[in-house]
């Protein structure tokens, strides 16, 4: 076996661009969503993704993965285009990529744990107990009490769902997940635990994030580079004091408007502050 | 830039193994290869076994072989510390990566109780049997309340939840018979044609044996305006409207709309059931009667072609041997059967719970119960016509 400086790197650099968005046009009908819209995703990033309601944020995300077809530009993931992909490639990208949609869509006929089952059964060949025992795993990982497991969606609270897609979407140990709106729906406490997890499953797994939020917490508590979509593409990119200093309109009234401000200084000193 | 995808994790990852060895009663295992999601699969059985393997008093762990780990290769090697330190076996990890020793503090608190809580509601039960028919009683008594609640709404129409303002809404009436009544005569019109005919063919074939062939015009007339008009299509409208009446009540109650009725002070069997109720009480009857025309019709046609009765023929029999009984025998059984089509539509799209199969499960009750129930009641309607001679 080879000796330890060899080794490669687990997870891969860290500077390695998991995601390329490149000139993405995506048009309904005669109406314009994204624009040559370019984005990078860099490996073991939280990357927060921001934009009026109605930007294009979901159905940036949507084309990413595959569900809206593009009228131009090129999207790469690990390096392939997912243009010209093989069908046996797409899989492995699919098996290395988790997501978690804003309503959970967890599948409602099957319990918590048959649900985080489902990504192991589809594609790998595990025994039952194994199968079983990972799931649990995965379901306290995100927090959900085990008696959890043997309940169906319909039977979980808001957040419960949110946890438990959030373990669906980590079911194969991805290299990328993507979050639509995680925290939305969410208590404060809720969600400011929602975003340590997030944080932590980076750190311990090398996790590649990409989230779609409209909450300013989340944005400045664990987020490594905010994203701002308007304007049919990115206006800005970059870390919390990036955005703090843009002068963009848009920006400047989501990151410094008398709402934000309340956040970020706020009159006792908290804290939860810049995170990084 | 062109990054590998096999890289690491998939295609050319090297399969999780382990080497044993054991020197004056310390065991030594040395994990390489890849402890991924995709791979420890393999070696899961074999690793189980070592963790119940007694007979050594240390278990040495040497992880430096291991090239990548995640979640799952780092469960098997906390479970076999959990396993075998509860054995009372001295266990040691070495030369494990940082990503290693993040992970398996990550996982260390769920392998403390590794084992997966069991599903109360699939142990097996020897009462369940009886439990099961006890449900079912408990659940017909239920379905029977639930249906007379909404004929009863039904009847006292469309109001408000305190009663007050009568807002029966003519419009969603008109539309619902449209959709259940006039969109279903293309359909109900060739399947009742149909059925017409080849009884009439059938009719024809046999009484040709004793020269009566002109009496398949009393058989037909009779047997299709007193039951199979009336029947048909009560059966095609359970199918067609009473699945989409379970259907749309259902996914409105998935998704919180019936509620929402409730909250903002409308009865939802007003608003939902009673147009639809209405507007199939109304269809049917009127269905029926083109279905008639239509089975009549088919009829005609083949005993001319079969049996050389003239259409003119035809009629002249029919006026003998039918009369506005036989006519409305049929037509007075269509709006019962349009009512236990709606009320079971309704009971069981109101029933429909959180999830997609049980949508699935509820409409396919609605329809079979719906046709079920309507051909008994047509066999309680024939006991009841003979009876008092109609």
């Amino acid at each position: 076996m080879s000796t330890d400086n060899d080794m490669p790197q687990q997870g891969g650099a860290r500077d390695e661009v998991i995601l390329e968005v490149r000139d993405v046009v995506v048009r309904f009908g005669k109406n314009t969503i994204l624009d040559h819209l370019n984005l990078d995703v860099r490996r073991g990033e939280i990357l927060g993704f921001v934009g009026a309601s109605g930007a294009g944020k979901s159905v940036l995300l949507r084309t990413v993965l595959g569900l809206i077809p593009r009228v131009g530009g090129t999207i790469r993931m690990f390096g392939q285009d997912l243009a010209t992909v093989s069908d046996a490639d797409r899989v492995k990208i699919d098996m290395r990529q988790g997501v978690l949609f804003q309503h959970g869509a967890l599948f409602s006929g099957l319990t918590v744990l048959e649900n985080i089952q489902v990504p192991m059964r589809e594609y790998l060949n595990l025994p039952k107990k194994l199968m079983d025992e990972l799931a649990l795993l995965k379901l306290e990982l995100v927090g959900l009490p085990r008696n959890a497991a043997h309940k169906f969606p319909s039977e979980l609270s808001g957040g419960m769902i949110k946890r438990a897609a959030l373990a669906r979407a980590l079911s194969l140990d991805p290299d990328i997940v993507f979050l639509d709106e995680p925290t939305s729906g969410l208590d404060p406490i809720g969600a400011a635990e929602f975003d340590e997890l997030v944080a932590q499953m980076r750190d311990t797994m090398g996790l590649t994030v990409y989230m779609v939020t409209h909450d300013l917490d989340s944005l400045l508590s664990v987020c490594d580079r905010i994203a701002v979509l308007g304007n049919k593409k990115i206006l800005v990119e970059g870390t919390v004091e990036e955005m703090m200093a843009s002068e963009e309109a848009w920006v400047k009234a989501y990151f410094r408007g008398k709402r934000a401000r309340t956040i970020v200084q706020p009159g006792p000193p908290t804290e939860k502050m810049y995170g990084n | 830039m062109q990054l590998d995808i096999d890289e690491g994790r998939n295609g050319t990852a090297t399969e999780a193994a382990f080497h044993l060895s054991e020197v004056d009663g310390v065991m030594t295992c040395e994990l390489s290869g890849d402890w991924t999601t995709h791979t420890v699969g393999e070696v899961d059985r074999e690793f189980r076994q070592l963790e119940s393997r007694e007979g050594f008093s240390a278990l040495h762990l040497d992880l430096s072989g291991i090239r990548y780990i995640d979640t799952a290769g780092a469960w098997l090697i906390a479970r076999m510390i959990q396993r075998q330190e509860k054995q009372g076996t001295k266990v040691e990890i070495s030369r494990q990566s940082e990503a290693a020793s993040i992970l398996l503090s990550a996982v260390a608190e769920t392998a403390d109780n590794p084992d997966v809580p069991e599903d109360a509601s699939r142990r097996f039960n020897p009462l369940g049997v009886f439990e099961a028919v006890g449900r079912g009683v408990f659940l017909l008594r239920s379905d029977i309340i639930y249906g007379l609640h909404i004929l009863g709404a039904t009847v006292g129409g469309a109001q408000m939840k305190l009663g007050g303002k009568q807002s029966i809404n003519p419009n969603a009436i008109v539309s619902q018979i449209d959709r259940m009544g006039v969109k279903a005569i293309p359909i109900v019109v060739l399947m009742s044609a149909i059925v017409g005919a080849i009884i009439a063919q059938q009719g024809a074939f046999q009484l040709r044996y004793f020269g009566a062939e002109i009496f398949v015009v009393d058989m037909v007339g009779i047997l299709v305006l007193r039951e199979l008009g009336v029947l048909l299509t009560a059966i095609m409208i359970a199918g067609r409207s009473g699945s989409a009446i379970t259907a749309e009540i259902g996914t409105m109650k998935m998704r919180e709309e019936v509620d929402a009725l409730t909250v903002i002070g409308l009865n939802p069997l007003g608003v939902l059931v009673f147009p639809r109720l209405v507007a199939l009480v109304i269809a049917l009857p009127c269905l029926t009667i083109i279905a008639n025309f239509a089975a009549l019709g088919g009829a005609i046609l083949v005993s001319w072609t079969y049996s050389d009765i003239t259409p003119a023929a035809f009629i002249e029999r029919m006026r003998t041997a039918i009369d506005l009984t036989s006519i409305f025998a049929g037509l007075i059984k269509a709006p019962f059967m349009a009512m236990i089509i709606g009320i079971i539509a309704s009971v069981e799209g109101m029933k429909v719970g959180g999830s997609a199969e049980s949508l699935g499960e509820r409409v396919t009750a609605s329809v079979v119960k719906a046709i079920f129930i309507v051909i008994v009641l047509d066999g309680f309607f024939a006991i009841f016509y003979a009876q008092i001679d109609f």
